[in-house]
């Protein structure tokens, strides 16, 4: 187990990059605390698979170093590193038993038989495939090969870090989340530093203590589920996460007072703007809706109703808005704005947050 | 779904039963033909039975041609298998070099047969060549038209240099449908490079050896023309292989008879040893799609 530090790590799959879009991973300095479970959160092609590889040790970064408990592993390779690692479509060996493909790694490591047996047991009994321990690994179905994918990443006791590369994405549903289970009973039990990356932010939520969110190559903001949710660093953050996600305005601020679309309203602080883009960014859950012209001009498209709440989907300044009402209760005829809890307000310039400037953040 | 029952569809069969009728039954049959009689000239025949087969069976000619015949198959088999998967997994896997390595390893598939045998024989001869010349120069005693060693190391090194790049192709393709992650992988689970070979690359490369295996042993053991080039199947009978044999037996000294039943028997002996090899080899799908 070990804490992973990636210092000035940046990576171009290039052999010459000079602007930044010549990177798949920009410039990022970011500690892996030992024995904290991750989830890294991000859409397709931004860079996710890329630094898990480096972290193992199959991709050699172009830039910076990595760290293991300070000692510097930039140029040992991945057998050295000592990590697991679990990709995203299965890998088994075909000519042997699905417990000699768990034993593989312990093998490898010349583990005594008996400390091998032990482990492969408690592993097949994991990954619920006990029964089938004697059986070619060969012509099993692709969620069963996963879960021997699965269980060869976890059979290691001793691993500095388990990776996960969006494991679950060929298995089916109810076993989803029992295999998230195990992985979370796993980490209790073993506190091993886990990074489990994945696009899908329920997975990502429910598996990890600490959500970093990346785009484009870059690390946007590292959380909590719930400082993700209230104060999105980064508007990808902000409509990426929240289903629907954030809803964003184009607005003029100044001090307490913003502006959107002619109608202006109160901040919770105040906000020192520069001369970027400046948006008001207010999660569906925040937004209530108003009659008599007292908000934001609004005019409702449709109404979705998902069981627990219904989605309210708005035209505001010609784009589209959503806001989450209360499944019981009716709604005015005569909705003609929104307005916002204050709580749930957030300023953005050029797509970052922008902290209020007096510190006197409303909670 | 209901069949219509219309006996005249058989007329469109007749085409290619004509075709195969002539072009393989009708000559196979005139071998048949000869095999079981016998002529004092004059082209006048009578039946002989099975005779030429029996005294085929109890000559030890053929028993001794048959046994070079194994003898060299299994050499060159046992040579270009393993050295055709070092090969191909030596070869780079993408880029200018692998298209280059490619190009490189075809050239001497094209190259015709009876042209090999003139290069080897030529490159093996002791007074121009520059094999031939360069051993006798440092004092070995290398001659393939006398000595049985030379000439038969110089068959050998032949068929290798000729057909070693069709296993390595073979394999190569193998290699190239693993995908990147099993090596990923092999790299997490810590595998040696042993490992890796024996787990990920032979088991992926299992399908395409056994093809190349069936390929270079029928026709290793149908070989004729290079050797035929090169040595003339001398010294003496050192490396006269069945198909030199039968072409002595058949065109040299006459004997139609006993060639045509000579040849019969190659050919059931290719086709036995084939039906075994592709037995094990559907069997081999057949276990890997069932289970």
């Amino acid at each position: 187990m070990a804490e992973i530090t990636l210092a000035n790590l940046a990576h171009s799959y290039l052999p010459d990059p000079r602007t930044g879009d010549d990177f798949a991973l920009k410039e990022m300095n970011h500690v892996w605390r030992d024995g904290e479970a991750y989830a890294l959160l991000g859409s397709s092609g931004c860079g996710k698979s890329t630094l898990l590889n480096i972290i193992s040790g199959l991709l050699r970064p172009s830039h910076g170093r990595v760290l293991f408990d300070g000692r510097d592993v930039t140029d040992a390779p991945t057998a050295e590193r000592n990590i697991g690692q679990v990709f995203q479509f299965p890998v088994v060996y075909d000519t042997m038993t699905v417990r000699e493909n768990l034993a593989f790694p312990l093998r490898n490591r010349r583990m005594p038989a008996a400390e091998i047996a032990r482990l492969v047991q408690k592993v097949g009994a994991m990954i619920g495939m006990e029964a089938e321990l004697d059986r070619k690994a060969r012509g099993l179905t692709a969620d069963a090969k996963q879960k021997i994918s699965l269980g060869r990443g976890m059979v290691r006791e001793d691993v500095n870090a388990l990776l996960f590369d969006e494991p679950l994405t060929v298995i089916d549903p109810h076993m989803k989340w029992e295999l998230r289970t195990q992985l979370k009973k796993l980490h209790q039990d073993f506190g091993h530093t886990m990074i489990y990356v994945t696009h899908d932010q329920t997975e990502a939520l429910t598996f990890a203590d600490k959500v970093v969110v990346m785009y484009d190559g870059r690390v946007v903001q590292i959380g909590t589920p719930q400082e993700l949710f209230e104060r999105p660093a980064h508007t990808f953050v902000g409509y990426f996460i929240g289903s629907p996600g954030m809803n964003l305005f184009d607005a003029q601020v100044a001090g307490r007072r913003a502006r959107i679309d002619g109608a202006s309203f109160d901040l919770p602080a105040p906000y020192v703007t520069g001369r970027g883009r400046v948006q008001v960014g207010v999660r569906p859950e925040f937004v209530r809706l108003a009659t008599g012209g007292g908000g934001v001009p609004a005019r409702i498209d449709r109404i979705e109703d998902v069981g627990r709440h219904r989605i309210v989907r708005l035209t505001v300044a010609g784009g589209e808005v959503s806001a989450l009402v209360p499944e019981d209760g009716t709604l005015p005829a005569d909705v003609d704005g929104i307005v916002f809890d204050p709580a749930g307000i957030n300023v953005y310039e050029d797509d970052w947050r922008v902290a209020p400037s007096a510190g006197q953040e409303a909670a | 779904m209901n069949k219509t029952v219309n006996q005249k569809a058989w007329f469109l069969v007749l085409p290619v039963l004509v075709l195969v009728a002539f072009s393989a039954v009708i000559p196979l049959m005139t071998v048949v033909n000869y095999s079981v009689q016998d002529t004092f000239g004059n082209n006048v025949f009578f039946w002989n039975g099975l005779r030429w087969f029996q005294d085929m069976l109890e000559s030890d000619r053929m028993w001794n041609a048959l046994g070079r015949q194994v003898v060299f198959s299994s050499i060159i088999l046992a040579i270009e298998v393993p050295l055709g998967v070092f090969v191909a997994l030596n070869m780079p896997k993408r880029g200018f070099w692998a298209s280059f390595c490619l190009v490189l390893m075809s050239l001497p598939l094209l190259i015709p047969w009876n042209v090999v045998g003139t290069i080897w024989q030529i490159f093996g001869r002791v007074d121009i060549g520059l094999l031939g010349h360069t051993l006798d120069a440092v004092g070995i005693d290398y001659n393939y038209t006398q000595g049985f060693i030379a000439a038969w190391a110089t068959v050998i090194a032949m068929d290798v240099w000729h057909w070693t790049s069709l296993v390595a192709l073979l394999a190569y393709a193998g290699l190239q449908s693993i995908p990147d992650a099993y090596y990923q992988a092999a790299k997490i689970d810590q595998a040696s490079r042993w490992a890796v070979f024996r787990y990920i690359e032979l088991p992926k490369m299992t399908g395409v050896l056994m093809i190349a295996i069936l390929l270079r042993f029928m026709d290793s053991f149908m070989i004729y023309t290079e050797p035929f080039v090169v040595t003339g199947g001398g010294p003496g009978n050192a490396t006269t292989f069945l198909s030199i044999d039968l072409v002595k037996m058949a065109l040299g000294q006459f004997d139609l008879g006993p060639a045509a039943a000579f040849s019969l028997m190659y050919f059931l002996v290719i086709m036995a040893i084939s039906w075994v090899f592709y037995t094990v080899m559907t069997n081999l799908d057949n276990r890997e799609s069932r289970r």
